[in-house]
């Protein structure tokens, strides 16, 4: 009877999984593309002499300080929902897929550090030298996603280890469990999308105060910075995306067939926008024959593998879902590339950003659209993926937890981080409100004169309240 | 010594780190909790905001650490206590998302309202969160987390005499430690009056820390036998290390010799830490589970130790010039 008392709890368990790491997702982006964009921004205040730039560093350090504060938090809500909600999964695969995480945690260590050093250094290490304190930043970020994102990777494509007769695991070979077969597709697809969501986010918000009339230099700087970065970026998503969904079609067929709404294996297969998937294929998107297959090899010959190939219990839930949600990815994506198109000709042709209202109103919009996008691929790789938490090894129903009142906790995350993230947002809002109207202390110019110690500014008599 | 034994020594050191760091920082949030109202208690918390501004993320990856070490080297011991330790496991976790959050967010807050709520939050968590793992602590040691999923009870294995000992435990010290840090620190800011303050404080925590600890072995002797005869038997030089240590610092600060009383603070917490383990050992879930039939597989050991050691060889540095340059107040907080 445990394994209905178990299963009680799977929906639960999901549920706050899916939602504890959507949010968090958000904030790893930003922690992994943030640094990049204020390095930027500092390499061209210092190169230029540029004060604007390097005050655009200065904040956007700032803010990278909430998000990683925010997100460190989120971060470690999920290790422990590693022994909260999956016990069985991590208790018998830690020591396989524990090793990327040991490596992450060097990282996500060394980030901390100096990401501490290079936003509390601005008043008193001054010039290139506090530059270089954000260098490591940058680079364990890259780092740090590599490790974890290799890890949902295994989960994908499990190797380097041997499952004994009673289930324990034997001979763990750790090389062979970090380049696993999808880390060359799922990791290079998760950086890039952290940096675009970076860089359409951090776009999108100067945008909005163009629009308001705000044009000066400051926002001007803020857009160009991360759009550049951005439209660059895009296609290259563009082409790595492709290159992951053919490794998909072959690697985890399943998958692919859900995501498509392939029922039956056969070649020519068409490939549809939208619409919702039934056992008789897709209703109502718009069709188009072949492309399926040649997407998958490059010849509507192709054959493509179908969701009856494996027994019912064996394919994912929610394929409309899935279906809708790979769209709106490749969507995204494809409109992205067209915003830097056209931010690309504009600027070849005039040396300038557009000004008209519809190109600052997409570039607006894209922050949320690549959260969209984001959230969308993360729904494809983990319900696709089901019923299995490890692919073809084992169930995800067999990994939750025994213990009971995971709603509760569900109910309460809910909560919780609706509040934390209205906070943060309408701190970060108070923070740009602030800096615009200028209630800036001298001291908090880039490598002004330091502020000293507490108290040495407090007056040592009277209130300073 | 085993290679399990020495990844055990692994997870012990990040332990250490995560009480004594951790726990400082957890201590800061009670005194900024209870520092009052009016320009003292403005003071007393500008100070602890600028003593563990640029430390305090730091201080917690420790915890990550200690997690990722236990689930990878120790996977079935890291699913028991999880599972049957559900509740305070999930109350710490929230703990720790609301210290988190009133920490980053008090300085930036737009109001003085929003920075009072998230002083509190910062001050009230900074309490829950150390009790709620000593709890944890407490159901280890006193043998109420068996192997498998969720086979203890849910509830008294950490609502129990040990577990509560040791929650209140862990916040004493935490306390204790943070006093004794802020002294060093208030003196760093050339504040005399905060500086008393904190030894007077200081000297409060360190004599409850000192009578939960006595009260403790009572507590061991009756409900966590084998920890208990552990205690006394091959650890007692450990603790008699604590104790000594303990006593060294309530002499320094009665002197007002400052110098040694942080580490002897250190040590006495570092001391303590490592009698649970002697006690404990060879067990990683006492009379339940040993360190080696709980052992990753050996290449996942190795790769432990591989990765401690190029951890030793980066993060440390780095953590050195982290604190080097927090202590020279080369770092310095900015409001937004």
């Amino acid at each position: 009877m445990t394994t209905l008392g178990a299963s009680g709890e799977l929906l639960p368990a999901r549920s706050q999984m899916a939602f504890t790491l959507g949010f968090h997702i958000i904030l790893a982006c930003l922690g992994v593309g943030f640094p990049a964009m204020m390095l930027i921004a500092n390499y061209i205040g210092l190169r230029r002499k540029d004060p604007v730039a390097l005050e655009l560093a200065q904040r956007w350090s700032k803010v990278a300080a909430v998000t990683f504060a925010v997100g460190a938090v989120t971060g470690t809500v999920l290790s422990f929902e590693f022994g909260l909600l999956w016990p069985e999964f991590t208790g018998r695969f830690g020591e396989v897929f524990g090793v990327l995480f040991t490596i992450e945690g060097i990282f996500f260590f060394l980030e901390a550090i100096f990401l501490t050093i290079y936003i509390f250094g601005w008043k008193r290490l001054g010039g290139w030298k506090h530059f270089w304190t954000g260098v490591p930043v940058a680079i364990c970020g890259i780092g740090g996603a590599f490790s974890v994102v290799a890890v949902n990777a295994w989960m994908n494509q499990p190797q380097g280890f041997t499952l004994g007769a009673d289930g324990a695991v034997t001979d763990v070979d750790p090389l062979e469990v970090i380049f696993n077969p999808a880390v060359p597709y799922e990791v290079p697809h998760m950086i890039l999308a952290a940096y675009l969501v970076t860089c359409f986010l951090v776009a999108s918000v100067y945008a909005v105060g163009m629009l308001r009339g705000r044009r000066d230099r400051h926002h001007r700087l803020g857009l160009l910075i991360p759009l550049t970065v951005g439209c660059i970026l895009a296609p290259i998503q563009f082409m790595v995306g492709d290159t992951a969904a053919r490794e998909i079609a072959k690697d985890q067929p399943i998958k692919f067939a859900a995501m498509e709404c392939v029922q039956h294996t056969h070649s020519d297969v068409t490939e549809y926008i939208g619409g919702r998937c039934t056992e008789d294929g897709i209703k109502g998107g718009i069709g188009i024959p072949g492309l399926d297959s040649w997407l998958v090899g490059f010849s509507t010959d192709t054959e493509v593998t179908g969701l009856d190939t494996v027994p019912a219990k064996d394919r994912p839930p929610a394929n409309t879902l899935l279906h809708l949600a790979f769209d709106a990815m490749v969507g995204i994506g494809t409109a992205l590339i067209g915003l830097g198109l056209w931010f690309g000709i504009a600027w070849w042709r005039r040396r300038d950003i557009p000004q008209t209202k519809w190109f600052l109103r997409a570039v607006a919009v894209s922050g949320v659209g690549t959260i969209l996008a984001l959230e969308s691929g993360w729904i494809v790789t983990e319900v696709g993926r089901q019923p299995w938490i490890v692919y073809e090894v084992m169930r995800t129903e067999e990994a939750v937890t025994g213990a009971s009142g995971i709603w509760v906790t569900f109910g309460i995350a809910v909560v919780l981080y609706a509040a934390l993230g209205t906070a943060a947002i309408l701190i970060l809002r108070s923070m740009a409100r602030r800096w615009r109207e200028g209630e800036i202390p001298d001291d908090e110019v880039p490598y002004g004169p330091s502020a000293g110690a507490p108290a040495a500014t407090a007056p040592i008599t009277g209130g300073s309240e | 010594m085993s290679t399990a034994d020495a990844v055990a020594g692994v997870l012990w050191v990040g332990v250490t780190l995560y009480a004594v760091f951790g726990g400082a920082d957890f201590g800061a949030g009670f005194w900024s909790l209870f520092a009052g109202g009016g320009e003292r208690g403005t003071r007393v918390r500008a100070l602890i905001d600028w003593a563990i501004g640029p430390v305090w993320e730091s201080n917690h990856v420790w915890l990550i650490f200690v997690l990722v070490v236990l689930w990878t080297a120790f996977s079935a011991a890291f699913a028991a206590i999880f599972s049957t330790l559900f509740i305070p496991l999930s109350l710490a976790a929230l703990g720790i998302v609301l210290r988190g959050a009133g920490f980053a967010f008090h300085k930036l807050a737009p109001s003085d309202r929003e920075r009072r709520v998230s002083q509190a939050l910062f001050g009230v968590s900074s309490l829950l969160t150390p009790f709620f793992m000593g709890t944890v602590v407490g159901a280890i040691a006193s043998g109420r987390v068996p192997l498998g999923n969720a086979e203890g009870d849910p509830v008294t294995s950490w609502l129990n005499g040990v577990s509560l000992l040791i929650g209140a435990l862990f916040v004493a010290t935490s306390v204790y430690l943070a006093a004794v840090f802020l002294v060093s620190d208030s003196r760093r800011t050339g504040d005399v009056e905060l500086e008393r303050y904190f030894t007077a404080r200081a000297l409060g925590a360190a004599v409850a820390a000192g009578v939960l600890a006595v009260a403790g072995i009572f507590v061991f002797r009756a409900d966590a036998r084998y920890i208990y005869d552990g205690l006394v038997g091959e650890a007692l030089p450990l603790v008699i290390v604590s104790a000594v240590c303990g006593l060294g610092v309530l002499a320094l600060l009665r002197r007002g010799a400052h110098r040694g009383a942080r580490v002897l603070a250190v040590g006495a917490v570092a001391a303590v830490i490592w009698a649970w383990g002697a006690a404990q050992y060879p067990y990683l879930l006492p009379e339940k589970l040993t360190i080696s039939a709980g052992a990753a597989d050996h290449d996942t050991l190795i790769e432990i130790l591989i990765v401690f050691g190029v951890a030793v060889l980066l993060v440390l540095p780095a953590l050195g010039l982290l604190y080097v340059l927090s202590q020279r107040s080369m770092l310095e907080e900015e409001g937004g």
